[in-house]
Formats: C-alpha cells, structure tokens, sequence
C-alpha cells in the first residue's frame, strides 16, 4: 500500500512543507517522522519485484557531487530511478570545476539546463545552502563539509526504529570523530529532536568544542560512555587524521576507540551496532563486530535507499508546476 | 657505619633518634622510622612500636631522615650514549646524592617513543639500576614536533610523562592537541620553553656578561614568550602542563598568575640555577654553559623565592653528562647541560643554610611534590608507603671533587666547590643502595 502526495494532500507526509532539504536543524519532529513514514513504504515497494513508481516521471534529477561517494550517490540514483525520474550524475572529476569554474557558475549553468532536483554533496560546510539560493530547483544536502548530511541521519534513524520501535529514552552513543563528522550533526540534531539520549564518545581531539551545548552528553572513554547504550554508532576515521595529528597511530586508536567484542560488551546485551560507511576494519570497528550479529550496517544500506525515496517523494509535491496543478 | 652490600636482601631497619621530615604531613620532628619488607611500618615522633625481629637498628644521633630525592629531568645516556652515562653509573651517581627515582629523558639514540623502548629502559634499568628509574617519552615521534606519540599505550607501559626533553614545541597546533589528548589520559606534558629562533646561535644569557666575553646572547623573552604561550594553551585545553626548568624572575611571574587564576600548571628549577649565576662562566667555561643559560643575579634570587613560598614547584638536577668530545671545545662550540645528581641536594641545601627556604620547602620541592606531580606513592614517609629514604648529615661540610664523582662523565660546575649537606645512606624500597663509608 503505497501513498500519493499528490492525490492524498491530506496524509502526513503532506506536513512536509520545505522547497529543499538542507539538514535536519529547521525539521520539525512531526515532519521526520513524516518522512520515516513515507520511508517505510519505500522500503516495501524496493523489495517488490517491480519497484517502480511514476511520482517523478518527467523529472530531472542531477546528483551533483563535488566529493566522491559510493554509497550516497548510487543510493540517491537508484531512490530516483525507482520513482520515475531522469537522473543524472555529475562528479568532480568530470566537471567544469576542475577548470576553475566557481560553485556559483556551475550551479548557473546547470539550472539553466532546468533540472527539478539537485543533489549535491560538496567537501565545504554551507555550500549547499549557497547553491540552493541560487537555483530555481529543489536541492538536497547530500553531505556538505562537516555541517549535516541529513538523509544519513534519516536512514539511521529508520534502521533505528524499526529495531527499537520509538526513541524515548533510547541511549544512542555516536563514537570516534565527531568534529570532522557531517554525520554525527545530522544524527545529534534528529536523535535529540525524538527523544532520544545521545551520547559522543571520542578522544578530546576529535571533539569540537562546545559539543555539549548541542544536548549531548560527552564521554572520552568506551567503557563510561557506553554503559546502558542501545545503539553504538561508530563514525569513520580518514587515515590522514592517524598520523599523530588528531591521534597517535591506527594501533592506539583501535585500543582505545576501536569497537571490538569486548567494548562492545559495556553497552545492553541488545544493543546494536550501526557505521555510516566506508569502514576501516581495524580502525574503529573490528571485523567480527561489523559483521556479527548485532550490526545493522548492511541494514543501513538498504534504508538509504528507502529513505531517498522518501525525500525525493516528498519534496516532489512542492515542485513549482505540480504546485499549480494542485 | 658498616658498609652494606648493593644487593642485600632487605631486612627490616629501624631508624632511631631521626630528625624525621615529612613536608606531605607537615612533620619536622624527632622519632623513630622503622622500615618493613620495603615498605615503611612506623614514622614519627610518639610511642614507639615493637622493634621488629632481626632488625638492623641505626642510631641517627639526631641527623635528618629525609624522603628520597625524586629528579624529574636527568639524561643518562643509554641507549646510544653509554660512554656518558649508563643506568648502572646514574644510579651510582643518584644514589650517593640521596636520588631515589630518576626520571629519565627521552633524547636517546634511538629517542623513546614507541611502547617496545619505554620497555626497554624499564627492564634495563631494573637489572642496571640501584634506584627506581622511570622513563618520560617523547612528546613526539622522533622529537621532530609534529605527531604526537601513543601516550595511551606508552603510559600503560610504564611512561611517567611526555616531553621532547632539550626540544621546544615551536607549532602550536600540535602543543595543543597534544594537550588535549593528554588530557583524556590524565597524563603530564612537561615542556622546555625557549623558543629556538629566539635562541638563535645564543650560547649564554644575553646581557653585560656576554658582551664583555663576545658571547652571543640568549634574551629571556626566549623562555617568558613561549612560557606565556604554553599556559594560554595549557588554559584553553585543560591539560596538565609543567614547564621542565625556568631561569628568569619574569617567568616566575607568569607561573604564578596562572597558578592563581587555578590553571592546572607547574614549572621546575635545576639546582645549579639556585646557586650560580650567568658570573660564574668566567673565564670561558664550558661546565657552565646550560639551556636555559645562568641568569643573572636577580633572576637566581627569584627562582630562590619561588622555591621557598611555592610558586616553583620541583627542584630538578638537569643531569647532563657530556664527555670532553662535547665539552673541550671554545664556549661557543661546545654542548650544553651539567651533571647534577650527586650535587642536587647539597646545591638546594644551601637555601636553608642561607635561611632563604625552610627545609620542609626545599624537601618538598625535590621529593613529596614532584611525587604527587608524577603520580607516585614515594616522597613521603608515611606508613604504607615505598621505604625510600634518606640519612643526611645536614650540617656536614664536604667539598666537591671530580674524582669522587660517581657519574661516568665528569662536568661537573661545582668542582671545588664547598657544601654543607651529605647524604649519609640512601635506602630504596627498605635497600641501602648507598652509604658514606662506602665512598
């Protein structure tokens, strides 16, 4: 059973009301749960054999990534696809910016192409914002800098849900590089929107300053900071942050951060283990982990898909001739 | 008193008739020190308790029993420099001058920042060493001031703190993360502030003394800019900073405004720095010639004070052995740094026998406070804790030779020099590892 924002203005979904989606902080809790609704259907109609819908049959989507990605990108193409749209990837490689062209001048070129959507992923904090001023399309913030990356936070929260059921009083504890980390934002401002209880545990270095003042709690040992969690979020560490800058080595890391059995073991029984992707076995999450029986990372995979699909339905109502059409 | 053996196994000992100095309890009083399977039964004045079996009893005749001497920054050597210096010659060295524990810097060939070399020394020093030897590891890798080392893993292992020894931090980027990390880990960053560019080719401190012997100078600002720099990062992290030795009044100044706006700091002092000033190179010797340089008169009346009311925290020796390959050379040429254990406690006792500190003052300072800055259960002499002791004629004259120096290198900038101080036995975990008749 599948909704139509089009036709059943008066489901919740409809309660969505942003042009773009930039990042959860401005999101309402009634309208993430609106998505996570919507994402929930999604889920039922990608594990049919015909997976298509026609919400954006028409529709021109670009996934314009100034940053590599594997996961986000072909998770955003499939979401259109599976809706019906036109898609479109552009990367970095292969564009005009590598000739010095300016992120302004990209996104001009590009709406004068008349794209409905942009998705965009670009390596400075607020260039997404920036662009969505200058175009006539809906944008969504598939990652930007270390500011948000709200449909990771989506999915996570999905995969969340339908494990826990809700988030009141849920103990989700977010580990590793949190100042570097666009996904950790996204997840501290939706989790805390639901909630939950969320706790960050990294070593000082890798812990922004002023991080309590978003409603976290701050832990820089597993042991304390993973007591009683329900959710272990580990985040990944880029190799150029190991070399003694942020922390001594990998081997120091893993023994004091990395998530192995016995860490494991200070959080529930039940708990469950979640990563964003890409993972560095070794590094911040032992192999056994990762692929045991708590661990939702294959999961995530699955609800970032959904969870796209969602966003993209969503947003697609208030795309400006449908809007005449209502 | 009879000689005693290096390697004798402990058998109780009762200090008696001892002028017991405890600056942790606040006790400077006549009584009984007895001494148990390493570990100390009974100390004070009051009731004596049953004498144990077997005991060796020492009558003190009212001389002083001091917790050993606790030195934060001595180089040895070892590995790489063993004509210098070796954990067995140090521990010689420490042991005649009433040092107990020796904390070792990590500027050796090869430099101690990996888990497998803190190991190394550890192990060394207990099959080497006739007193407690703990190594510092580098701050970071290779001393180079870029990346920081595993101090998680290196303390496990046995690290008391982390510095770059003779090197300054010059970015402070990486003096910053540094402390943060360390924070995590509750461990010490101990700092030596001179800015190199500052010190440039500098060899001595800058002033009358160096132009009249056409020395190039080293400014103070070279110490005070880069101190007041590490305690602005020390304050924006939380860390715990201890500047290694400072050398000027100014420097004193900003320790203690931090201090008193409840910073986390602490700063040391090498004895020589109490005694002697920038006069005292002379006639171009090289003995003299230390980083931080001699000051000047008022600057040594400075560190004198902070001692005396506090404000410095530890009095460190700065044991430098350097052999004539680095020493005969002009002043300019030649390396820095002293030997020191063996006149620590002599150089310091002058304070008292000056009445410019109270004994408790300087006892703290070489013992119960840099204990309780490395963490330690040493430098008090309490019951239950560690019997490192000390039996010292405070009044005894002596004068400093070469030859009776034990340390394997000779420089010493005392040599000729008249004290009033000698440590009679130095006992280590309830062992004497040292007695005068022996000498």
């Amino acid at each position: 059973m599948t909704r139509n924002l089009l036709t059943d203005a008066d489901q919740p979904a409809a309660v969505f009301t942003h042009r773009h989606l930039l990042g959860i902080e401005g999101l309402t809790p009634p309208e993430i749960v609106a998505l996570l609704d919507l994402a929930e259907e999604a889920v039922d109609v990608s594990r049919q054999v015909e997976k298509k819908k026609s919400v954006l049959r028409g529709r021109t989507q670009i996934n314009l990534f100034f940053e590599a990605s594997t996961r986000t990108q072909s998770s955003f193409e499939l979401a259109g696809k599976r809706l019906g749209a036109d898609v479109m990837n552009m990367s970095v490689g292969s564009s005009s910016v590598k000739k010095g062209e300016t992120l302004i001048d990209t996104a001009m070129t590009l709406n004068a192409m008349n794209p409905d959507i942009l998705v965009v992923r670009h390596h400075a904090a607020g260039a997404v914002h920036l662009l969505a001023q200058k175009v006539g399309c809906s944008v969504i913030n598939a990652g930007d800098g270390a500011h948000e990356h709200p449909t990771q936070a989506l999915l996570d929260a999905l995969t969340i849900r339908r494990h826990k059921g809700g988030f009141g009083e849920l103990v989700v504890a977010i580990c590793g590089d949190i100042l570097h980390s666009r996904v950790a934002r996204s997840n501290i401002l939706l989790l805390n929107a639901l909630g939950a209880r969320v706790r960050c545990i990294g070593p000082s270095t890798l812990l922004p300053k002023a991080l309590d003042r978003l409603g976290v709690e701050i832990f820089t040992d597993m042991k304390a900071g993973l007591a009683d969690a329900d959710i272990v979020m580990m985040l990944r560490l880029q190799r150029e942050r190991m070399d003694g800058s942020f922390v001594p080595s990998v081997r120091e890391y893993f023994h004091f951060f990395g998530l192995d059995q016995e860490k494991l073991g200070y959080a529930k029984p039940d708990a469950l283990v979640m990563h964003p992707g890409p993972m560095n076995r070794g590094v911040e999450i032992d192999s056994a982990v990762a692929d045991g029986a708590q661990s939702l990372i294959r999961e995530q995979v699955e609800m970032g898909v959904a969870v796209r699909m969602a966003v993209l339905e969503a947003l697609a109502s208030h795309l400006p001739d449908q809007a005449n059409f209502a | 008193m009879s000689a005693v053996s290096l390697r004798s196994e402990p058998r109780p000992l009762v200090l008696s008739n001892a002028r017991i100095v405890d600056p942790g309890r606040k006790i400077d009083a006549f009584g009984t020190a007895i001494v148990i399977d390493g570990r100390i039964a009974h100390a004070g004045p009051g009731p004596t308790p049953a004498l144990p079996e077997g005991a060796e009893i020492v009558d003190c005749r009212g001389r002083a029993v001091l917790p050993g001497l606790i030195d934060m920054r001595v180089f040895v050597g070892e590995p790489g420099a063993e004509h210098r210096e070796t954990f067995a010659s140090a521990g010689q060295a420490a042991a005649a001058g009433g040092v107990t524990t020796i904390v070792t810097m990590p500027d050796t060939d090869p430099v101690i920042d990996d888990v497998a070399l803190v190991d190394f020394i550890a192990r060394r020093a207990r099959d080497t060493a006739s007193v407690n030897v703990l190594p510092m590891a580098a701050l970071t890798k290779g001393l180079k001031g870029r990346e920081m080392t595993e101090f998680g893993l290196l303390k496990a292992a046995g690290a008391v703190g982390f510095t770059d020894g003779r090197h300054s931090i010059t970015n402070a980027l990486v003096l910053r993360r540094a402390l943060t990390y360390a924070r995590d880990f509750g461990a010490l960053i101990m700092h030596h502030p001179a800015d190199p560019d500052l010190v440039g080719s500098g060899v001595m401190n800058e002033g009358e003394t160096a132009t009249r012997l056409g020395l190039p100078g080293i400014p103070r600002e070279a110490e005070i800019i880069m101190l007041e720099r590490d305690i602005r990062i020390a304050a924006l992290t939380g860390g715990r900073y201890h500047a290694a030795q400072i050398s000027c009044a100014e420097s004193l100044a900003v320790i203690r405004r931090a201090k008193a706006s409840g910073l986390n700091v602490s700063c040391g002092v090498s004895a020589t720095h109490l005694a002697l000033n920038e006069r005292d190179v002379g006639p171009y010797r090289t003995f003299y010639r230390l980083s931080p340089p001699l000051r000047s008169e008022d600057d040594r009346r400075a560190m004198v004070e902070g001692v005396a009311d506090g404000s410095i925290d530890v009095i460190v020796s700065s044991h430098d052995p350097q052999d004539v390959d680095t020493k005969r050379h002009p002043f300019a040429e030649a390396a820095d740094g002293a030997v020191g254990l063996e006149t620590l406690l002599a150089a310091a006792l002058r304070l008292v026998h000056n009445g410019e500190a109270e004994l408790a003052a300087v006892v703290n300072a070489l013992s119960t406070r840099p204990a309780a800055l490395l963490g330690l259960e040493a430098g008090r002499i309490a019951p239950g804790a560690p019997a490192d002791l000390i039996l010292v004629d405070l009044g005894m004259p002596w004068i400093c030779t070469t030859e009776a120096l034990h340390s394997r290198s000779k420089n010493t900038p005392f040599e000729g020099s008249r004290f009033e101080g000698r440590v009679l036995r130095t006992i280590v975990a309830g062992r004497t590892v040292y007695s005068f008749a022996d000498a």
